[in-house]
């Protein structure tokens, strides 16, 4: 099969070809998903091995008895299914959360203050003669991007690398550092103010710029702001050295307002490096079916938005829930030591294909086929483009779609008693 | 099951039925005649002195996909309004901005059974149907704008018109769309450059070609294709004062073309395109003059775009005005440049009556409705830019009532009173010509025989009102006709009820509409330039577009 989508990282590259159980043309990551694995063999309750319907049946107990269960991760599953975990939170008065709350929140937060002035990768591949990676990273993360959207694709306008000027600022010299035309080497913790620096230079505030700001010197960050304002089009792509360092959410919003300043004389987009293949469905579905993206609590019978009281590892670490479901993620691995803790305390229904950290400690183990390669669904690359999910192989796995469907259903039926 | 309803006062402008008391019969979804059904086997619905009419139809509307989606992201202050708890129902929230659930029940609960979604982004068009399917209650569509297209473009500059074509039915059939939408033709192209087209004849950036051979090459397209319905036009220039010039100019450009069942270009939100003036300082109403053309010619119809004092949030594919919007008002703005197809912005906006320019913008819109032949203008709030849809009802009842109109007048900006001609405006349009914009007019326009009307055969999409037309004065019970248009007795959407006494009783699935207009055309001949352009896209082209399997319940209209 050609063109198959890869449903690794958020760049969810669409030209894989599968053939014999090898996939081609995708990156090592990429292939790394499609090489075969170790998975969890059958649902399982208390660690035993039961059918499908009985650990559906135990999974829907477990939700319908609970004041508050959290449901949780969402991001490496079709849209399909993340709609109705969506209903299935609403059903059970639980908390909806997903992997951005501990990755990529932050811009939604910038968002709700300024608002997203971006664009396609398309748009990037076609048009950006200036492309700014700021505290991103893809020649590891998204090893494609660079080849497909942004360093050296062949677009439009600009034909190849030789007419586009890659920028870097991160704290060390990263891979994708030492390509670029231009690397800024900031100080931990300083973007805001570097960002802040060139705003003010670009506003013609040159006085008001010490001769260095977070580490980097005057005379460099002129140079920057001559590139930004000289660019025909320019993209600042941003990752989890902006979202995850200090200033965050105030980092990314003086971000926007660098573009906005920009774009009064020539055009700049902004868009953030997502991660996980459909993470950014793990927000847009909600977002149209109950008004938010993440952190959101049902308990009244209806959503409310609260990053800092409903996100799951606030939730965890104040014991406020009495249920978990995760799906598609690994919490116990990633989030801190005090959120695990409550986990272990309470039951937990885990669905993945994968067997992981979180395994060890569910109640209910439901497996899933793995969608892109065994399953068919949508997902939405990092810039919100809609792809359809392919199935290259049979499997005997559900999907989660027909899983969460299952446990719907039951939940239905154990509440009307 | 049957479903009898008896003694209601009806009217049904395309069956040219006048309040006239008289019994409908439904079966298996369809308004069929007394004969047809065993009336003892028939659930009765007393409809003594109710006013019994089709489903209302909302041709423009920005209900599903990436700019309603990233308005409700940006802008959680609109989302905290809690409409419905969940129950049976779904939860429903949202201040104008609303979540899809709450999309469904609102319009359901107002009487209304279709909406048109007025602007898919091509590339996004799985993400807008999957917003369709998470709308339900009512009938839905999407048209895809093709107004700053490369390869539209490509086609008019070669003026390849049979090219044009068979991209339109590619497209449309790729997109599951509707029709042909254009936003800003050559303007969002010039966005991608930090500029924007000032006139028909500006040169779009990059290509040889203009607005206006944009418009008249769709127009001519659209035609040869028999397309159910005329090209949709959100025109250039689009909020700048002195634009009406602009719109009549544009309007013009359809006398060149005729269709015997319909009009050959909509021109929508009209109002954003009616401004006299040289700035916002001497902004006035352009609303007669465009009214005048639009009532000389036969072809041209347009909607209104009124706007509704409160919040509202302005979402378009016309990114160069909401980058304008944004440096004017100091909001918050998102942008979306998308591939080499066009673009959109979102920003938050909130009309004041005492703000002369939101003032004269609201009169604009009422002038629009009042002076254009009632077979012309469709209502329409260009929710959510102009405000919410559950407004439609106060339009309709301000359109009927000078009286009402004079009271409103009276709590505005004094602006109005000299830059619009508003106030002098006796009009007052009948209730039978309100039913007609919001229903069977709508429903002719975009081509769909079976709604908007109550003749055998029609889908059973009936709204009854708590309101008597045989007895009600429109002129001074204003108030009590915007009560009763604003909360249906019954919504009857394909023979089921699903709205009593304003209240949801039953959650249906309404279909999604698509046009084929593949079979009249030559798909190979344009198929090599399609693949040569996808060098642009960042997917594949085989992976580009949407089956009808993944839509929950399409409906293919086959054209030719």
């Amino acid at each position: 099969m050609v063109n198959v989508v890869c449903t690794f990282c958020g760049s969810v590259c669409d030209d894989g070809e599968y053939e014999n159980g090898k996939i081609k043309k995708l990156c090592r990551l990429g292939s790394a998903k499609f090489a075969e694995k170790e998975r969890i063999k059958s649902p399982m309750v208390d660690g035993k091995e039961v059918s499908y319907e009985e650990a559906i049946q135990k999974a829907a107990e477990i939700l319908v008895n609970a004041k508050k269960p959290l449901l949780y991760g969402w991001a490496s599953t079709a849209n399909e299914a993340i709609r109705l975990g969506v209903i299935l939170t609403e059903k059970v008065r639980g908390i909806y959360d997903q992997c951005a709350s501990v990755c990529h929140a932050p811009g939604t937060l910038a968002v709700i203050e300024e608002g997203l002035p971006g664009g396609t990768l398309g748009s990037i591949k076609n048009r950006a003669d200036v492309v700014v990676f700021w505290g991103a990273n893809p020649m590891e993360a998204h090893p494609r991007h660079g080849i497909r959207y942004s360093i050296s694709a062949k677009g439009l306008l600009i034909k190849d690398r030789k007419n586009r000027k890659i920028v870097v600022v991160d704290v060390r010299k990263t891979r994708t550092a030492k390509n670029a035309d231009l690397f800024v080497q900031v100080k931990p913790g300083y973007d805001y103010a570097v960002i802040t620096a060139l705003r003010s230079i670009i506003n013609g505030n040159l006085d008001a710029v010490p001769e260095e700001v977070g580490g980097v010197k005057k005379e460099q960050l002129v140079q920057l702001a001559d590139i930004m304002k000289n660019a025909k089009y320019g993209a600042i792509l941003y990752g989890l050295g902006v979202t995850q360092s200090r200033g965050r959410d105030r980092t990314i919003e003086n971000a926007v307002k660098l573009v906005q300043l920009l774009n009064r004389t020539t055009r700049w987009i902004i868009w953030p490096m997502r991660g996980h293949y459909n993470v950014v469905g793990a927000g847009e579905v909600p977002a149209w079916e109950v008004g938010y993206q993440y952190a959101i609590d049902f308990s009244r019978g209806y959503p409310r938005f609260s990053p800092n009281e409903f996100a799951a590892v606030e939730v965890l670490k104040r014991k406020d829930c009495d249920a978990a479901l995760i799906i598609a993620s690994d919490p116990v691995a990633h989030f801190p030591k005090a959120a695990v803790k409550h986990l272990k305390e309470i039951p937990v229904i885990q669905i993945d294909p994968f067997p992981n950290m979180t395994t060890l400690l569910a109640k209910v183990v439901i497996p899933s086929a793995i969608y892109g390669i065994e399953a068919e669904g949508t997902a939405y690359r990092m810039d919100c483009i809609p792809l359809r999910l392919k199935k290259v192989v049979e499997t005997k796995y559900w999907s989660d779609e027909k899983i969460l469907a299952e446990i719907l259903k039951k939940v239905e039926e154990l509440k009307k008693g | 099951m049957a479903i009898h309803i008896k003694n209601g006062i009806v009217i049904d402008p395309k069956n040219k039925i006048k309040a006239e008391k008289m019994d409908l019969f439904i079966k298996d979804g369809k308004i069929v005649d007394e004969k047809a059904v065993k009336k003892e086997e028939c659930q009765v619905i007393d409809a003594t002195n109710k006013l019994v009419v089709a489903g209302g139809v909302d041709m423009h509307a920005h209900i599903a996909g990436s700019k309603i989606n990233t308005g409700r992201t940006m802008r959680p202050e609109e989302m905290r309004v809690v409409r419905r708890v969940a129950d049976t129902f779904r939860a429903a929230v949202g201040r104008v901005l609303l979540t899809a659930p709450a999309i469904g029940y609102e319009y359901a609960k107002m009487g209304y059974t279709v909406s048109f979604e007025a602007a898919q982004p091509p590339i996004g068009a799985l993400h807008t149907h999957e917003e369709l399917d998470a709308i339900p209650m009512i009938d839905k569509a999407a048209l895809p704008v093709f107004g700053n297209w490369h390869l539209v473009f490509k086609f008019v500059e070669e003026k390849n018109i049979e090219k044009l074509k068979a991209f339109i039915a590619w497209a449309i059939e790729r997109t599951k769309g509707f029709g042909v939408k254009a936003v800003n033709p050559g303007g969002v192209e010039a966005w991608m450059y930090g500029k924007n087209v000032r006139s028909l004849d500006d040169q779009v950036p990059g290509f040889n070609i203009t607005p206006r051979e944009i418009i008249t090459s769709l127009i001519q397209a659209t035609e040869e294709l028999k397309l159910p319905h005329s090209v949709h036009l959100h025109c250039n220039n689009l909020g700048v004062p002195g634009n009406y010039q602009t719109t009549i100019e544009t309007i013009k450009l359809a006398s060149k073309f005729s269709n015997s069942k319909r009009q050959v270009l909509h021109v929508t939100h009209v109002q954003f395109n009616s401004y006299a003036g040289s700035s916002w300082r001497d902004a006035a109403s352009g609303a007669a003059e465009i009214a005048k053309v639009v009532n000389s010619i036969d072809n041209v119809t347009i909607d209104m775009g009124q706007p509704i004092f409160g919040h509202a949030t302005a979402m378009t594919g016309d990114a160069p005005f909401q980058f304008t919007l944004h440096r004017l008002t100091g909001a918050k703005w998102s942008n979306k440049d998308s591939e080499v197809e066009g673009g959109a912005g979102i920003v938050p906006l909130v009309y004041l009556p005492n703000n002369p320019v939101h003032a004269l913008q609201w009169a604009i819109g009422l002038e629009l409705g009042l002076l254009i032949d009632s077979n012309k203008v469709v209502l329409t709030t260009d929710y959510p830019n102009g405000g919410p849809f559950t407004e439609y009802p106060y339009v309709m009842a301000m359109l009927m009532s000078r009286k009402m109109r004079e009271k409103e007048l009276q709590k505005v900006s004094p602006y109005v009173q000299k830059a619009t001609g508003l106030a002098a405006i006796d009009k007052e349009k009948t209730l039978e010509e309100l039913i007609h914009m919001t229903r069977s007019l709508p429903a002719k326009i975009l081509g769909l025989e079976n709604k908007g009307h109550l003749g055998i055969g029609a889908d059973a999409d009936v709204a009854i009102y708590d309101l008597n037309p045989l007895d009600v004065d429109t002129s001074n019970e204003f108030e009590k006709v915007y009560k009763a248009l604003k909360t249906a007795v019954y919504t009857i959407k394909g023979g089921e009820i699903i709205v009593k006494n304003g209240e949801l009783v039953k959650e249906v699935w309404g279909r999604t509409y698509w046009v084929d207009a593949r079979s009249k055309v030559d798909l190979e001949a344009v198929m090599p330039d399609i693949e040569n352009y996808f060098q642009y896209y960042s997917i594949e082209l085989q992976n580009y577009g949407v089956e009808e399997s993944w839509i929950r319940m399409p409906e293919r209209i086959v054209v030719g």
